[in-house]
């Protein structure tokens, strides 16, 4: 009579990744969860979860992606280890989630390339940097690398060269995340076309990252319990810093495309300009929110993380903090003889991003909003 | 906890001596939804009023009567600033949502249970500087007529003798204490489950006892409901419940049924189970159902046993097939008679769905279980809290036996929660009165130690 029982069915201490079955260990939780529920004011994942009575490993990879690791219902559970019934929700799911990155990326051979994710944006950002200062050297004689150019990056990089490589590299990073969003939306959510509704409920929840902020009442946010037990703010602002340092810098560019293409005002821009202005801003957020999380990381609660995929989170966090860093440096003394040789580190460090975008933390961006569709979606039903 | 954070707060000296280790303290409390409090308005926790009047009205209808009326007013009335007081010192609640129904109005749900506020509350403790000691069980104090003088402590592999001058004793029921279970149910006591900790042995009731405590309730009142048979013997919780019951023909060891299923709603009936269980061979009972209404209960923690036979189900649950065929036989041919052949079936409502000429009737829900598979979960008695404790008075403080038999109170010995929470509960409970009776007498004895204390 005694067939199920509710211990965890491996070494709870096991290391990194390897957990054997991280689907049944999931589902093994969700249940317990679904019968106490006391958890249900944190976050959407536990009214999500009480939405079915069983779970299919895609409504796990989906449960998962929507966990916002805020460890509230980690330092609440009356059932978390030492318990037998060993409840710990936020590192269950960030072992499970770095698995669904690992089963939806293309081609299915690069799937290897998260673990030692670290070791894998190091050695790109040192090829990327090595191969852009060797090209550069390459095809200009010395006097045009050092000289100064008055900020036209163009005088050491051609456009089009500059346009067509990168911009190539950025719509294969591109392609292969969309392709990933859409085979996982297709599995955790199959059939359901979006509504107008859902599209901007999820847009809202992600861009005030709603679930990062520890649930509350009268619609407040309590805080979230990172990097320990007390309720606090904290990572969010710093994600935010991040995430919205990104998206700036990314409009940065583009209004730069436009500007190009569209009305053939070529850089080097002002800097009271448009792209500079956005570039700015976004790279001092991404100066500040990387160094922040990375901080934050540093003095985390073990139990709630997952050590194994430190190096995954760390670089790409001193990867963007990198690229943020030296275009800063970049805009500052584009005017000097240094331009060329921070031009090429510059673009060292864009290359090795574009080339791990998806392969690295990045891809948590697209399955966390394909999960706040579907939650969103079923949210109205 | 309460006691502890309002003496420091009036400027007394506070030592927290708890048995358990730090990942499992603060005992019943871990294990908590939400409390019972009265107040005059809706907020953004509770979704309306619940004057004292209708409270108090509840807790007589619910104990029938079997309470000190003075002192469960006086509960009642402390209770208004309880959420209050309670957010001041950290907690958070939750909105009220889905899984809030019925109680929605008359209880406040923490955020997260009973482990939040407890985090939340040693949190403030810490930073008001009370000293709270873990794996310290008090084993005996020192009462010389009706005096505190001190306690014996075992903490660390070693007993030490602590003195204080008051004490405040916060130590639980006697549910996790078997021997003395018997007492009040003979051998049953063997067969039941602890849902909460493991640690609430009595032993300080038992002190107080000892030394002329007047008591209140009797030994076999308590809190129980049915849980899952396969839960730990101790500290399951909430995730163990099942709440098949009212959809359910429940039948015992000799696969018989014993009782009405569908007398009311679910969860109103909910805490006679743990003493009907209690009655039966081995303390154990199942629940049987079939696919038609599985899916209308909270799903449970523990599967269901599943079978697309009642004799394949049987087997599983190691009942006798012949006689679980024949039960459920019997049952399958007395629905749906009668009055009953065109009444529908609705979860939720009380149906008047009834079996005819069955003993004991299934009064509601009762529909035939003819559609496999079929689901059987196996339950036993999970005691939650014991009511048997130590009269008090207003102020919280212990009441000894004078002379005549007279009450006298403890200059300096106080009592909060279960220890003395039969002064309320004669018998019968409301979800989220074991949390007031805490908050409330809590409280209040914190304030009158330190009053004797500054004295
Ligand atoms: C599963 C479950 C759910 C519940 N849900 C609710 C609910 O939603 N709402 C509600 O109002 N009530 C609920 N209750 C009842 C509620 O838990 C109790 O009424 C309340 O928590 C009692 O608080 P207390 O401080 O008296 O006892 P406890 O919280 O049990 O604290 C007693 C403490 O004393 C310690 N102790 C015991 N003996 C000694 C000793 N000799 N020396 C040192 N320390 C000792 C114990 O380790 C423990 O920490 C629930 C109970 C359970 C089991
Ligand atoms: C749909 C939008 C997004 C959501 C919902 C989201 C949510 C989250 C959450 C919940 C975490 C913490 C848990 C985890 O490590 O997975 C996280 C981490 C992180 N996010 Fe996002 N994110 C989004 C987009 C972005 C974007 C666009 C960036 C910047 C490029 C970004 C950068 C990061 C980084 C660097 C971390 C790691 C932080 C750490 O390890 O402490 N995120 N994100
Ligand atoms: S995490 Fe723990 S407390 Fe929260 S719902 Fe799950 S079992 Fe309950
Ligand atoms: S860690 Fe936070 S976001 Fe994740 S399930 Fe728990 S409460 Fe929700």
């Amino acid at each position: 009579m005694s067939q199920t029982n509710p211990q965890p069915p491996v070494d709870y201490e096991l290391q990194g990744d390897q957990m054997p079955d991280l689907h049944d260990e999931s589902r093994r939780l969700m249940t317990i969860c679904n019968a106490c529920r006391y958890c249900e004011g944190f976050c959407g994942v536990f009214p999500a979860m009480m939405r079915q009575k069983t779970f299919t490993d895609q409504d796990l990879d989906y449960l998962a992606n929507l966990c916002h690791g805020c460890n509230g219902c980690y330092y609440a559970c009356q059932y978390a280890p030492p318990h037998e019934f060993a409840v710990n929700i936020p590192q269950t799911f960030a072992r499970l989630r770095a698995d669904t990155y690992r089963r939806y990326t293309w081609p299915s051979c690069l799937s290897g390339l998260f673990q030692k994710n670290g070791t894998l944006v190091s050695v790109l950002l040192a090829l990327g940097i090595g191969l852009l200062l060797v090209l550069v050297n390459l095809f200009n004689p010395p006097e045009v690398v050092h000289g100064e150019h008055a900020g036209n990056f163009y005088a050491v990089i051609p456009h089009n060269v500059m346009a067509w490589s990168f911009g190539g590299v950025f719509m294969y990073a591109v392609g292969v995340l969309l392709f990933g969003f859409w085979r996982f939306r297709r599995d955790t959510a199959p059939g359901k076309p979006e509504t107008p509704l859902s599209v901007a409920g999820a847009t809202h929840d992600a861009m005030v990252m709603k679930y990062m902020g520890g649930g509350g009442v009268g619609g407040k946010m309590d805080g979230c319990n990172y990097p320990d037990e007390s309720f606090s703010q904290i990572r969010r602002v710093f994600h935010q810093l991040t995430f919205w340092g990104f998206l700036l810098c990314f409009a940065a560019t583009s209004v730069a495309t436009i500007y190009h293409y569209v009305f053939g005002w070529e850089a080097p821009y002002d800097y009271n300009s448009l792209p500079v202005l956005l570039g700015t801003v976004g790279g001092i957020g991404l100066l500040i929110g990387p160094v922040g999380l990375i901080y934050l990381k540093h003095v985390a609660d073990p139990n709630t993380q997952v050590g194994a995929q430190r190096g995954m989170d760390t670089g790409f966090l001193a990867l963007l903090f990198l690229v943020s860093l030296t275009g800063l440096a970049l805009l500052a003394w584009r005017e000097t003889g240094y331009m060329g040789t921070l031009l090429a580190i510059h673009l060292g460090t864009v290359l090795a991003l574009f080339l791990t975008l998806p392969y690295g933390k990045f891809v948590h961006a697209i399955y966390r909003y394909a999960a706040l569709l579907r939650n969103r979606r079923e949210q109205k039903s | 906890m309460a006691a502890a954070i309002t003496a420091r707060e009036r400027g007394v000296k506070v030592l927290v001596l708890e048995a358990a280790p730090k990942d499992f303290r603060g005992g019943n409390t871990r294990h908590v939804r939400n409390i019972r409090y009265a107040h005059p308005a809706a907020t953004d926790f509770v979704t309306g009023a619940y004057p004292v009047d209708e409270y108090y009205d509840d807790l007589l209808r619910v104990t029938q009567g079997n309470t000190d009326k003075e002192l469960s007013r006086f509960l009642i009335e402390k209770s208004e600033d309880s959420a209050d007081w309670m957010q001041a010192h950290g907690v958070k609640f939750q909105p009220p949502l889905s899984g809030t129904i019925g109680l929605d109005r008359t209880n406040a749900f923490f955020k997260g249970g009973g482990k939040q506020l407890l985090n939340a509350y040693y949190t403030v403790a810490d930073d008001l500087g009370i000293d709270c000691r873990y794996e310290a069980e008090v084993v005996d104090m020192k009462i010389e007529d009706g005096v505190f003088t001190a306690a014996r402590v075992k903490y660390q592999g070693a007993e030490h003798i602590v003195e204080a001058r008051a004490i405040v004793i916060a130590a639980g029921g006697f549910q996790a204490d078997t021997e003395w279970l018997k007492e009040g149910w003979g051998e049953a006591a063997e067969g039941f489950l602890i849902r909460g900790t493991g640690y609430n042995k009595g032993r300080m009731l038992r002190v107080l006892m000892d030394h002329g405590a007047q008591t209140a309730a009797d030994a076999d009142q308590c809190h129980a409901i049915a849980i899952d048979a396969r839960s730990p013997k101790c500290d399951g919780g909430i995730a163990t419940r099942v709440d098949c019951v009212i959809y359910s023909i429940m039948v015992n060891r000799q696969a018989q049924r014993f009782y009405d299923e569908g007398e009311d709603i679910w969860p109103k009936r909910y805490a006679i189970w743990g003493r009907l269980l209690a009655k039966q061979e081995d303390q154990i009972a199942y629940g049987i159902v079939d696919a038609k209404v599985n899916d209308l209960f909270m799903p449970s923690m523990y599967p269901p046993l599943k079978s697309d036979t009642i004799r394949g189900l049987a087997e599983q649950l190691e009942l006798d097939p012949e006689a679980l065929e024949k039960t459920v036989a019997d049952y399958n041919a007395a629905c749906r008679q009668g009055d009953n052949k065109d009444k529908e079936f609705t979860p939720g409502v009380l149906d008047g769905l009834s079996t005819e000429g069955l003993e004991p009737a299934k009064t509601n829900w009762a529909q035939p279980i003819d559609t496999p598979p079929y689901y059987g979960y196996p339950l036993k008695t999970g005691i939650t809290f014991t009511y048997l404790g130590v009269k008090v008075d207003k102020e919280a403080r212990v009441q000894f036996e004078g002379q005549g038999g007279r009450s006298v109170p403890a200059a300096n010995i106080f009592a909060a929660g279960e220890v003395m929470s039969g002064n309320i509960l004669g018998q019968g409970y409301a979800g989220g009165v074991g949390m007031a009776i805490g908050n409330v007498f809590g409280r209040v004895a914190g304030e009158g130690a330190a009053r004797h204390v500054s004295n």
